[in-house]
């Protein structure tokens, strides 16, 4: 279908060569990342089942971390021939590598190898022989690269599935957890529908347009004037909901929670970062690139999605207990800013944006590496109230999370603090300031879930109010009902009918409620120290460091972000 | 040489880092000869640095570099850099020379203190803040070095903070200090709206800009945050209170550096203050009013720390007349001179009080000359310096600054010529006090006598002899006669465009040093006469000058009770009722609302994909609607 297509597209410019078969020139740094991410899988597969007993998990560890490392540079490498040479097409144009692409095969190659490290000590603790994890994790890393780098919707499409068919699998892995099979299978089956959508979206935009070709489809548009063409504003609605799920706005996010929760931990932090950036990456490709012209048709529609996404996000998460989950939920309110750069369809739109999706992967594989480690053997400790009393315990690894948190709250010097503040700009740049309120309101709804789980953190477990010891007493009803709203039973159900009974009972008794938490951790088991994988410590460390120094020293990061978007909207 | 003037700061900083690692493993006393290398290894990359400035001709001595870029958020660059120039360089001279000899001392003075590290900590983080501040090329990072002094003070006034007193007069240097960051913020975002730029040269190519309103207005903010920073008036009764810290703090924070800053961030400003002749006015009284004002106050206290306080609030006075005059370069002297003297009065009093086993109060002093023979010798130097009598640095500093401002105003210089023999007054007043007369610390307590005062040890007795060497000769800096070819050319090149050079006649110039000594040695004979042999002489110790003109009583009055009054009702009603309401019916809405939409979370596939049917129908509906209606 690939090549059928491709010749279609070449149709319209090389007549004459129509009649034979085309072979495209290849500029191989173009796609040398993808190669040795995908190659590095195979090797990788090879070695697990070459080797007579078990492939030692060190060794498999190691050998990812090379891979991703060595594309991690040959990602500078394309960075300093893009900066030199400009942007270019690779094979007949299908692949693009310039600004944005490059920033998100960085992005992509960083988040691999600190998942790698995530890991490592979570496949050791439970005890799976898990060289395929790494592998899986590679060849979803490749799809997301290849997503950034497409310039073409079947290249887009290509991507994509790569992309999720891995972490489908990925989301399974551990096959202990029945949870685990659950999200799964929910997962793969939406995102099997979504995926048609999608392809129904290439279908019309080929047929309105006659092409697939991003840049051809740019001209396409600005060359001929179809005033509100029918089944070219279709194409276009269908591939932005195929987009919008995989980067989980609201109403096409409802798996998120599930999966997120259901999915191995370190999986599920490299998914919020990995699956985004290529999501995201290709979404901001296609409509502020390619569909730029039709800007005032697809830009209400952004802007009514990321306004409920903000919303759903912020608020959902307010009313979890388990970490997961919000977490999940916290991923749709950032999925919602992105959002907002998109929507402003311009460069400082697209920088914001890209930044954004840079730092966020350091905060999201960050966070989840802490959840990966407070998880246990299991992985099923995930109730917020197992984060009670943290700081006296395992402060290093207390303070870590909650800079991470904060850092998601958007708290100044770190990052977290200059990806909204960007993004909210870019957004009033682009006179859609109800839009930007819209945001700021939400961060602020936000952060009172970060600063939950942070105070519950610094709070002793001794103290009957879960605020801080110098809490104002009046917050601390609040603090408690809300902690309470939370409470799912398994498989995602959020609406349990005894969990809605106890959400009243935490309004109506607020006193009361914090005897309810108490007991879970205080009374029973006196909690132990959880021993810190090195592997984790080490990527925890990186997240935290780089959220923290270039949130003191911004420009770097920013001034990359910018360069990225000028080597892509000149 | 110059290029690695950035050691300065980063010297004190790994100190910092270093002490903050392995500061209580050091312990006493490693910990504090950590802190005093990493001080003294940043004075000697200043001597280095001077040495590569000097060897430039006078019009090359200006070097500038930036060395990353800070923040960069649309027209708003901010990059860290640093500016060395004379003015900067002499800055910085002083305050790394002083701060390490009273790192040195403080080895000596804080031993024993279980929180000996921390001590050191905030010492040397102190310092990396005052260099930050002097070598800043950019204000906003300038700023950043002004509320690190700042907050260093904070947590070195309230040093032993489980003393009430300590801890609120900690609190109460602050928010003074804040009051006046206002005025430094307010002036940077006006500088920026109309230049564009927060880099110190960049303004001052285009302070033209900023019209004669602006820069009226920004001078004036600035001169707030001088106010502040360095104790003037209206702003200056935090300073007593800060002597609760640690006497070493008080002699360095709050005599030779730190509050200096205010004069320091003026001087550098001088191209926008000769903008406006109006604001040199203004700053030319506070200082001159400020001088007399907190002179007056001086002779009538009984602590020898605040004697030694409201003088230097007093020499500051003087150090922000000279810059209203336009006489930075006198200012600076004077700044120079003060941080010598003051800073071994302080170590001297330190020691006295080292001695008498935390005994401050002059009363209970008295004939400590013999028992403390190095002590007395040392601050019999730093007395008649400050007292101005010839040949002490003193002497000279302040001539310098009387003979500018006689130009500018007759009646500013009379007001400093009080001051003068006021300032000659209380000092005799402190020194016979403490060291002459009876020895009434020996007045029996219970029955015993006390045991005699000792002398330091010699880590703090080494600061005391070389600053005693430096307030002696200081004035050879800026003798009048080589006055050309020395301190003055020297720093002119900085100020060359608004220094405001007094046109005086030899004849002129002599009789008004002649009329300084004279009235400085009324001054000294004055109080010699009168305290040599009482020491209660209640008249000449009124209650509103015991009560610093009952300054705080009015701030208390005016500002502090309606305050609470407001914060007691912000407290209750606005924030218990209508604040809390509101957070917490946000708070209840938003759990409402969410466990309304929660109930779609069901779990089944078959009702997320509805979801996303429903939500694709609702896309094409749109487009479907803009097709119809276009």
């Amino acid at each position: 279908m690939s090549r059928h297509l491709s010749l279609a597209t070449t149709h319209v410019h090389h007549a004459a060569t129509s009649n034979v078969i085309h072979v495209p020139s290849i500029r191989y740094l173009g796609i040398l990342p993808v190669l040795v991410m995908l190659g590095g899988a195979v090797v990788l597969l090879g070695m697990s089942s070459l080797v007579k007993r078990q492939l030692r998990l060190r060794v498999a560890t190691a050998t990812t971390l090379i891979i991703s490392l060595s594309a991690f540079g040959l990602a500078w490498w394309q960075w300093a021939d893009v900066q030199s040479r400009g942007p270019y097409t690779t094979i007949d144009h299908s692949v693009v590598v310039d600004g944005l692409a490059v920033l998100i095969t960085v992005l992509v190659t960083v988040a691999m190898a600190l998942s790698a490290l995530v890991a490592e000590g979570y496949l050791a603790r439970e005890g799976i022989d898990g060289a395929e994890l790494h592998v899986l994790a590679m060849v979803s890393a490749a799809g997301a690269i290849l997503m950034a780098e497409a310039n073409d919707l079947v290249i887009v499409f290509l991507g994509l599935e790569i992309l999720s068919i891995a972490l489908y699998v990925l989301t399974a892995f551990n096959h202990k957890r029945t949870e685990s099979g659950e999200a799964a299978l929910k997962y793969f089956v939406l995102g099997g529908f979504s995926s048609a959508v999608f392809v129904y979206g290439i279908a019309l935009t080929y047929g309105a347009t006659g092409t697939t070709n991003l840049t051809q489809i740019a001209s396409f548009l600005s060359h001929n004037v179809l005033v509100h063409d029918g089944v070219l504003l279709a194409g276009m609605s269908l591939l932005l909901v195929g987009f919008a799920f995989k980067i989980a706005a609201v109403p096409f996010h409802m798996w998120t929670p599930d999966v997120y929760q259901g999915a191995p931990s370190p999986v599920t932090g490299f998914m919020a970062a990995v699956a985004k950036a290529g999501g995201f990456a290709a979404f901001l490709r296609v409509f502020v690139s390619s569909f730029g012209v039709l800007a005032s048709d697809w830009r209400p529609i952004i802007y009514a999605l990321a306004i409920v996404t903000l919303v759903v996000g912020a608020g959902l998460a307010v009313v979890q207990r388990d970490i997961k989950r919000m977490l999940a939920y916290s991923s749709i309110n950032h999925a919602g800013f992105v959002l907002l750069g998109l929507q402003a369809a311009t460069a400082r739109g697209v920088s914001a944006a890209l930044y954004y999706l840079f730092a966020y992967m350091f905060m999201v594989i960050g966070s989840f590496a802490v959840v990966t480690v407070m998880g246990r053997m299991g992985d099923g400790d995930h109730d917020i109230s197992s984060y009670r009393g943290l700081a006296k315990r395992q402060p290093l690894l207390a303070l870590a999370f909650a800079v991470l948190l904060l850092a998601q709250a958007g708290v100044p010097f770190t990052t977290g603090f200059l990806t909204k503040f960007q993004v909210v700009i870019a957004s009033v740049d682009g006179h859609s300031v109800p839009l930007a309120v819209v945001a700021m309101v939400s961060a602020a709804v936000a952060a009172f879930f970060y600063l939950r789980v942070t105070v519950l953190m610094y709070a002793t477990s001794d103290e009957p109010a879960v605020g801080a010891p110098d809490a104002a007493p009046t917050v601390t009803p609040a603090l408690v009902g809300a902690s309470h709203g939370g409470g799912t039973t398994w498989s995602g159900t959020d609406a349990a009918g005894e969990t809605r009974t106890r959400l009243n009972a935490a309004l109506l008794m607020e006193d009361d409620a914090s005897a309810e938490l108490t007991p879970e951790v205080g009374q029973t088991e006196e909690p132990t120290r959880i021993p810190v994988p090195l592997g984790a410590a080490v990527a925890i460390g990186i997240c935290v460091a780089v959220t923290v120094v270039f949130g003191i020293i911004p420009a770097p990061l920013v001034d990359f972000a910018h360069r990225a978007t000028l080597l892509f909207l000149p | 040489m110059v290029h690695a003037a950035y050691l300065m700061a980063l010297l004190p900083l790994a100190g910092f880092v270093v002490l903050v690692a392995a500061g209580r493993r050091l312990g006493d006393p490693l910990a504090g000869w950590v802190g005093t290398v990493a001080v003294a290894g940043s004075f000697v990359v200043a001597c280095i640095a001077l040495a590569g400035l000097l060897s430039e001709p006078a019009s090359a001595r200006h070097f500038s570099e930036n060395y990353f870029s800070w923040i960069t958020v649309g027209g708003l660059q901010v990059k860290v850099g640093i500016l060395l120039d004379p003015l900067s360089m002499t800055m910085c001279m002083f305050v790394t020379g002083v701060s390490a000899l009273i790192h040195l001392y403080s080895i000596g003075y804080m031993k024993g203190d279980p929180e000996f590290s921390k001590f050191f900590i905030y010492l040397n983080l102190f310092v990396f803040s005052m260099v930050l501040l002097v070598l800043a090329n950019n204000l906003l990072v300038m700023f950043v070095g002004w509320e690190g002094v700042g907050v260093c003070s904070y947590w070195l006034v309230s040093f032993w903070h489980e003393r009430d007193s300590a801890a609120s007069a900690g609190k109460k240097a602050f928010i003074y200090n804040r009051v006046g960051d206002v005025g430094f913020l307010i002036a940077l975002f006006l500088i920026f709206s109309k230049v564009g730029s927060l880099d110190l040269t960049t303004i001052f190519a285009h302070r033209g800009a900023l019209g004669s309103a602006g820069a009226t207005a920004v001078a004036l903010l600035l001169l707030l945050a001088a106010t502040g920073k360095s104790a003037q008036i209206p702003l200056f009764n935090w300073l007593a209170d800060a002597m609760e810290g640690p006497t070493p703090v008080s002699a360095l924070i709050h005599a030779a550096t730190m509050v200096t800053a205010g004069v320091y961030l003026l001087c550098r400003v001088n191209s926008i203050l000769a903008l406006s002749p109006d604001a040199m006015w203004v700053i030319a009284i506070i200082g001159g009013a400020t001088a007399f004002v907190a002179a007056t106050i001086a002779t009538s206290q009984q602590d020898i720390k605040k004697v030694l306080a409201f003088s230097t609030v007093s020499q500051i006075g003087y150090m922000v007349l000279a810059v209203g005059t336009g006489a930075y370069i006198a200012a600076i002297f004077l700044m120079v001179a003060h941080a010598f003297y003051k800073g071994l009065l302080f170590l001297g009093a330190g020691s006295v009080i080292h001695g008498l086993h935390d005994e401050q109060d002059l009363k209970r002093m008295g004939g400590l000359a013999r028992l403390l023979p190095w002590t007395y010798g040392t601050f019999l130097v730093g007395w008649l310096a400050i007292a101005g009598i010839p040949p002490f640095s003193g002497f000279w500093a302040k001539s310098d600054v009387l003979a500018n401002v006689y130009q500018k105003s007759p009646a500013l210089w009379a007001l400093g010529l009080v001051t003068a023999i006021l300032t000659a007054y209380y000092m005799t007043r402190l020194f016979v006090l403490a060291f002459r007369g009876d020895e009434r610390w020996a007045a029996a307590v219970d029955g015993h006598r006390p045991s005699d005062p000792h002398e330091s040890p010699w880590v703090m007795r080494l600061p005391l002899v070389v600053l005693a060497v430096l307030a002696f000769a200081g004035g050879i800096l800026d003798l009048p006669w080589v006055h050309r070819d020395g301190f003055a050319s020297w720093l002119s090149p900085v100020f060359a465009h608004t220094l405001y050079l007094a046109h005086e006649g030899v004849g002129l110039q002599v009789s008004l040093a002649v009329i300084d000594a004279v009235v400085a040695v009324i001054g000294l004979s004055i109080a010699f006469a009168l305290w040599r042999r009482s020491v209660d002489r209640p008249t000449l110790e009124p209650a509103f000058l015991q009560r610093v003109w009952y300054w705080d009583d009015f701030y208390d009055a005016v500002i502090g009770r309606p305050g609470q009054a407001m914060a007691r009702f912000a407290a209750t009603v606005v924030d218990g009722r209508i604040i809390d309401g509101a957070v917490n019916g946000a708070a209840a809405a938003v759990r409402k609302g969410a466990s309304g939409v929660r109930r779609l979370q069901t779990g089944y596939v078959r009702n997320y994909a509805l979801g996303i049917a429903l939500g694709l129908a609702a896309v094409i509906a749109f487009v479907i609607s803009r097709v119809w209606w276009s």
